[in-house]
């Protein structure tokens, strides 16, 4: 039987197995929703401003590792799309975007609400298509999923003018697809492999840096097991947290420019670097001249483009995180050779003079609420076990130093592209997936207010999650930089008329809580988190002054953190009165 | 160093776009760019010159065979290989000038295609280095246009660029 292309359409997503469309109807796309409401096997949640799909679809990606799926009309319905592409397309986030395009006699012509969607996403999605007949639709739809989700993961863009939603053609959905010009690796070369477990058991001083390839390749156990095989020290990238368990000895925190003093020193002072699935970001290697000054470098990596772009490797191997691993894993058992356990004693005995610096410390008798002590206590009082999403800035680096993620997927940020406003759509898309599971964003007043009208898509959904608002009055990491590098000169970076976030929590159907002293966070994060079926905005008033250590400036090397709190000095809330 | 890189593409609208928005994107250098379908309908070959240190053009072939579009790539610097480029010149040529540009056009085995009175039009295929000094000869009698096609190049012998 012939269907129409908008049938064809919603017929491709269920059979692709596509539970949740995260959307905004228009024009363009009328037929496809026409027929999204004829049918009840893939259910549509109406966000309220398209970026708020995009990341809610990225957030259910990361959370559950499909493809987030987003549906959005042409013109600004697609542009308004683009934020969130880009922040998956930097973290590697499989997505599969549809845009409705205006019929394809108009295109070209100027119409109403037209834009070149391929033009436009070109630089930032993994791969785009514009269907031109109706007869290329499903396919094409399943080469989307396919290129979405395998090899380095990212961003599929597929743009369908309306005339194609309303031709009609037989269906069927391609079982299978090969594309001769795409045909991800994934085992790497058992050459470079054995040549990589080699160089491993030779070093006096290994360091393991892992990153978001652990967490996409779903290599987490396999990384685990082979770290504690070897014995030797680890540390996760911002978008590897979770990928080995914080909590473990052998883990020695984030690394970078708000890493520990321990994985940083590590890193510069190591003779064999095993870098797997992390990409040597400007964030985590500072100035490259001074990285890693005595280490050879073993790099894994799924995407050859990522071997030696920013650190050349010495021992380079393409492939996927968890195949690489598992043979190295099997070569290292194998093998008659042991790591050098004196040296190995050594090392550690240093590295854990360099933990002794405690780094994470900070002023816990303060009468101000510090926002450590309140991720402290969040990380407590859900027991290490909630998905937490964040948005960008301070509060997202003190979220990293202080939740301390033992498994994957369960932090979930905008890494690469730093996207504030990332965080309550993200959590929405994680809760959608796991309703049961304690979701939490934690957010600063700066970020909240850039997506905040999907409150309203949560009370639509029943969606409770939690808002962890560190309200310091201030974009806090712009404040930062100003007070370290622009000689104290605070430009524009002061949140100025804020509104009151309990009233308007409660306006959108929600609750909210102000708390402003140390003494009540505990309590107000147990009884938010005790309303399981209830969003909750917890509006902490905290430390204005407060700054991110350790920290390594841009363009210094690792060993050059700045680790002393020193007392910061901008004009507080009266001052400024 | 400057690199001859050829690839196999799908003959698919934007597909060019893609490779030039690399470019662009990325810093890369592009000296030329042609592109033209293949016996096969479906596919494309592009010839591409750039510049740039090694680890720039090993980011360049990397990112470009990242690319979904492109079927296959390879980097002619590397092995022995003939490039051409066809040059289009009109030139004036009235009075005397045009004995002057005769000779050249003899010396490195021109051809004219079309004369005016005041004019000459004349095509040369060859080396991106012939057509340069070709260019340098003529430029005296002055320039009205220069057209170049940019460079095609392909392997010697037996190697080959094939699906």
């Amino acid at each position: 039987m012939e269907l129409t292309g908008a049938d064809i359409f919603v017929r491709c997503l269920a059979d692709e197995g596509v539970e949740h469309v995260f959307g905004y109807p228009g024009g363009a796309a009328l037929h496809i929703y026409d027929a999204l409401y004829r049918q009840d096997k893939v259910k549509h949640i109406l966000v309220r401003h398209e970026q708020g799909a995009a990341h809610a679809a990225d957030g259910y990606a990361r959370a559950t590792g499909r493809p987030g799926v987003v549906l959005v009309t042409s013109g600004p319905g697609v542009t308004n799309t683009i934020t969130g592409i880009a922040t998956a397309y930097m973290d590697s986030i499989p997505l599969v975007v549809f845009s409705g395009q205006v019929a394809t006699s108009l295109i070209g012509d100027d119409a109403f609400q037209e834009v070149d969607a391929v033009g436009i996403s070109r630089p930032c999605v993994k791969h785009n298509f514009l269907v031109k007949d109706v007869k290329d639709l499903a396919a094409t739809i399943k080469k989307a999923f396919y290129i979405a989700s395998t090899g380095r993961p990212g961003p599929v863009l597929v743009d369908i003018p309306k005339d194609v939603t309303a031709h009609k053609c037989e269906y069927e959905y391609p079982r299978t697809v090969s594309m001769r010009s795409y045909s991800p690796v994934t085992d790497g070369d058992p050459a470079q492999i054995h040549q990589a477990v080699d160089l491993m058991l030779s070093a006096k001083r290994p360091m393991i840096y892992t990153g978001g390839g652990i967490v996409l390749g779903e290599a987490s156990a396999a990384l685990t097991e082979l770290v504690r095989l070897l014995g030797y020290p680890c540390t996760n990238t911002l978008m590897g947290l979770g990928a080995y368990p914080a909590t473990d000895p052998l883990f020695v925190g984030m690394l970078g420019m708000h890493g520990t003093y321990e994985a940083n020193m590590a890193m510069h002072e190591c003779d064999v670097l095993i870098g797997i699935g992390a990409r040597f970001d400007d964030r985590v290697t500072g100035d490259l001249n001074k990285f890693c000054p005595h280490a050879r470098i073993i790099h894994v990596d799924v995407d050859p483009s990522s071997i030696s772009k920013n650190v050349p490797a010495a021992i380079p191997v393409v492939g996927a995180s968890g195949p690489v691993i598992n043979e190295m894993i099997r070569l290292i058992k194998a093998s008659d050779r042991k790591p050098d356990k004196e040296a190995l004693v050594a090392w550690w005995k240093q590295i854990g003079q360099w933990r002794a610096m405690n780094c994470l410390e900070y002023d816990r008798e303060s009468q101000l609420i510090k926002p450590q002590y309140v991720v402290e206590t969040l990380y407590d009082i859900t027991g290490g076990d909630a998905y937490i999403t964040s948005d960008v800035g301070q509060h997202q680096m003190w979220a990293a130093q202080y939740y301390k993620f033992d498994k994957p997927r369960r932090w979930i940020n905008s890494g690469g592209l730093g996207t504030m406003g990332f965080g309550l759509p993200a959590a929405m898309g994680v809760k959608l997936a796991f309703p049961d599971a304690t979701v939490a964003c934690i957010t600063g007043e700066a970020s909240i207010q850039m997506c905040l009208q999907e409150l309203s898509t949560c009370k639509q959904y029943d969606l409770p999650v939690k808002i962890v608002n560190l309200n310091n009055r201030y974009m806090g990491m712009v404040r930062q930089w100003q007070e370290f590098f622009y000689d104290r000169r605070y430009s524009h970076s002061y949140m100025d008329a804020l509104p009151d976030f309990v009233k308007l929590t409660e306006a959108y159907g929600h609750i909210g809580f102000k708390i402003e002293k140390p003494g009540d966070v505990e309590g107000a994060l147990k009884e938010a988190f005790a309303m399981k079926d209830r969003l909750v905005f917890l509006d902490f008033i905290t430390d204005q002054t407060e700054n991110v250590y350790p920290m390594i400036a841009a363009g210094k090397g690792q060993h050059e953190m700045h680790l002393k709190p020193c007392k910061a000095v901008v004009p507080t809330d009266r001052e400024l009165a | 160093m400057r690199h001859t890189i050829s690839m196999l593409l799908e003959n698919e609208s934007g597909a060019l776009s893609r490779v030039a928005g690399l470019f662009s994107a990325r810093g890369y250098n592009i000296e030329s760019l042609t592109v033209a379908p293949t016996e096969d309908e479906t596919l494309s070959r592009l010839t591409l010159v750039t510049s740039g240190s090694e680890d720039v053009i090993e980011q360049i072939t990397k990112q470009l065979n990242k690319l979904v579009d492109v079927v296959k790539l390879v980097d002619l610097t590397e092995g022995q290989h003939i490039e051409r480029e066809m040059l289009l010149i009109k030139v004036n040529a009235g009075g005397a000038t045009r004995d002057e540009i005769r000779r050249a056009v003899d010396k490195h085995q021109a051809r004219i295609l079309d004369e005016s009175e005041t004019t000459c039009t004349i095509e040369l295929t060859g080396t991106s280095d012939t057509l340069d000094a070709f260019v340098t000869a003529v430029s005296r009698a002055g320039i009205i246009e220069v057209v170049r096609s940019g460079v095609s190049g392909i392997a010697r012998g037996e190697n080959s660029l094939r699906v």
